[in-house]
């Protein structure tokens, strides 16, 4: 077996004095799609904003392609590295928001391109072929002139992906992506969702959608209270749950799953 | 009706053409380095008083609550009598310039501040997680936001800052509202020049207003 693309050893982190991850273990391999359950407040965003660098955590390490990252040791001590460093490191991994983010400044194709051109210092020309060719992908050629305001949710969501995989990536993390669709809009980000995965990009993606995680993940990870609980192919995850919290969080999904 | 005769009052601004109109013109410089001073200023201490250390945020804090507490014309004498008082040499139109400034940018950082932290989380992370670092981050994502929320309180405060140049005809300064009453010692046409010396004020912030609406309207487009 190869190394992991991404190594999460040991994740502690709290906010003031509540201990929000509680030791988070997990192995991620190069063109794996592991969905993340668990039900609100089990720590799942948090994870993903600690792994993007976002959130700072008091112990453990995360290491990107073998190479530690967010912090490094000196004289024994824990350090956050520098925010150049950070930077660097963050945009190797992708963030697909709740919210989408979409700089509402900027129309869906200076949307894409901003990190082309601003971080990986792109030339304009190549940057908006880029960002064109990625808008095509999403099914967006059409709307690439249009500023977030005048998409729809779905639209924004697919131009917020097609941001973040632009940057070339080693890992796309997605949080609750299609949580503030409207149901008719959740299809159009979830196919294109499948299609990256499909396309062999690695992928965390913190879902309620059981469909979706059951037909693309290879691997599922529940989450409860900070921990996790239960890993392993969604079959085996869904057909048998080994403990009661999972067993009750699956039987919200009405029968999905077999009696 | 259009008498330029001696005593009529279009005679009276007839031979008063030259000094009013210099007037004018120094009170659109006054105003005009003012609020681009106070405005580039007031911009950076903004920024301080979001992001920077709490030292400097402490420092800015405390300069922007003491210049918005002290009043303005106090602040003029200060600057004024003050750089007299050591020995520096300024003119009364710059101690003014620097007076009202000093003044204008500490309101401007509170507009600033305000418009930066009103800038939803999400896009400085949405910045962050492209992997932008903090100047670019502020430069490309937060300023561009910011001046569009910030259009309105300033086209506000720059229509004060005009007003208040007004107090500086007290240390000197042939501004409009001091030309205006070195005609009227002469004419002693009080009501007329006084309300010809409100037009041109009006004139001047109507012209602010007015770019103040163009600017909101080419950030039309920044909606939510
Ligand atoms: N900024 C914060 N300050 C304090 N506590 C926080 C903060 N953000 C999250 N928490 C707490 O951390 C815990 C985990 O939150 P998190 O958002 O990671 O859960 P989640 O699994 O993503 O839930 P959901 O499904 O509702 O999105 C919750 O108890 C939450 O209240
Ligand atoms: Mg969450």
């Amino acid at each position: 077996m190869p190394a992991p693309l991404l190594r999460a050893i040991d994740i502690h982190k709290s906010y003031d004095q509540t201990e929000v991850l509680k030791g988070i273990d997990l192995e991620v391999y190069q063109g794996q799609v592991v969905a993340l359950i668990g039900s609100s407040g089990s720590g799942k965003t948090t994870f993903l904003r600690c792994v993007n660098l976002l959130e700072e955590y008091q112990q453990g390490e995360i290491d990107l392609d073998g190479q530690p990252i967010g912090y490094r040791m000196a004289n024994g001590r824990r350090q956050r590295l520098s925010e150049r460093a950070v930077s660097a490191q963050r945009a190797r991994i992708g963030f697909v928001f709740q919210s989408f983010n979409l700089f509402p400044h900027m129309t869906a194709e200076q949307n894409v391109m901003l990190g082309l051109t601003k971080v990986r210092g792109m030339a304009s020309g190549e940057a908006r072929e880029r960002a064109r060719s990625w808008l095509d992908r999403v099914g967006l050629s059409q709307r690439r002139d249009h500023y977030p305001y005048q998409l729809s949710g779905g639209q924004q969501q697919r131009v917020a992906i097609a941001r973040a995989v632009a940057m070339e990536p080693r890992l796309v993390l997605f949080d609750e992506v299609t949580s503030a669709l409207d149901p008719e809009l959740v299809a159009e980000v979830l196919g294109v969702m499948q299609d990256l995965a499909k396309s062999g990009m690695t992928m965390i993606v913190v879902s309620h959608e059981m469909l979706f995680v059951r037909d693309v993940a290879d691997r599922v990870v529940f989450m409860d209270g900070g921990r996790i609980v239960q890993e392993g192919p969604p079959a085996q995850v869904f057909k048998n749950p080994e403990s009661e919290r999972l067993r009750a969080f699956l039987g919200r999904f009405h029968g999905l799953f077999g009696a | 009706m259009f008498s330029f005769e001696r005593g009529t009052f279009l005679g009276e601004v007839w031979i008063a053409r030259f000094s009013l109109m210099n007037a004018m013109a120094t009170t659109v410089e006054l105003s005009f380095y003012i609020i681009v001073s106070g405005t580039l200023l007031g911009a950076l201490l903004g920024v301080v008083l979001v992001y920077a250390a709490w030292p400097f945020r402490l420092l800015v804090r405390v300069y922007v609550d003491v210049m918005r507490g002290i009043p303005v014309l106090v602040l003029i004498f200060f600057w004024f009598f003050g750089l007299a008082f050591f020995k520096i040499h300024v003119s009364a139109f710059w101690s003014g310039v620097m007076a009202i400034g000093a003044f204008c940018a500490a309101h401007m950082a509170e507009t600033v501040r305000g418009a930066i932290q009103s800038i939803p989380q999400g896009q400085t992370e949405a910045a962050k997680a492209i992997g932008m670092t903090f100047v670019p981050r502020l430069w490309y994502v937060i300023l561009p936001q910011a001046a569009r929320r910030v259009v309105p309180p300033w086209v506000n405060t720059a229509v004060e800052m005009v007003k208040a140049t007004t107090l500086l005809s007290i240390i000197g300064v042939v501004e409009l509202l001091l030309a205006t009453q070195q005609a009227v010692a002469r004419n002693y046409m009080i009501i007329e020049f006084y309300l010809a010396a409100a037009f041109c004020f009006f004139v001047i912030n109507f012209t602010l207003s007015q770019i103040g609406a163009y600017l909101e309207r080419r950030f039309a487009y920044m909606r939510y």
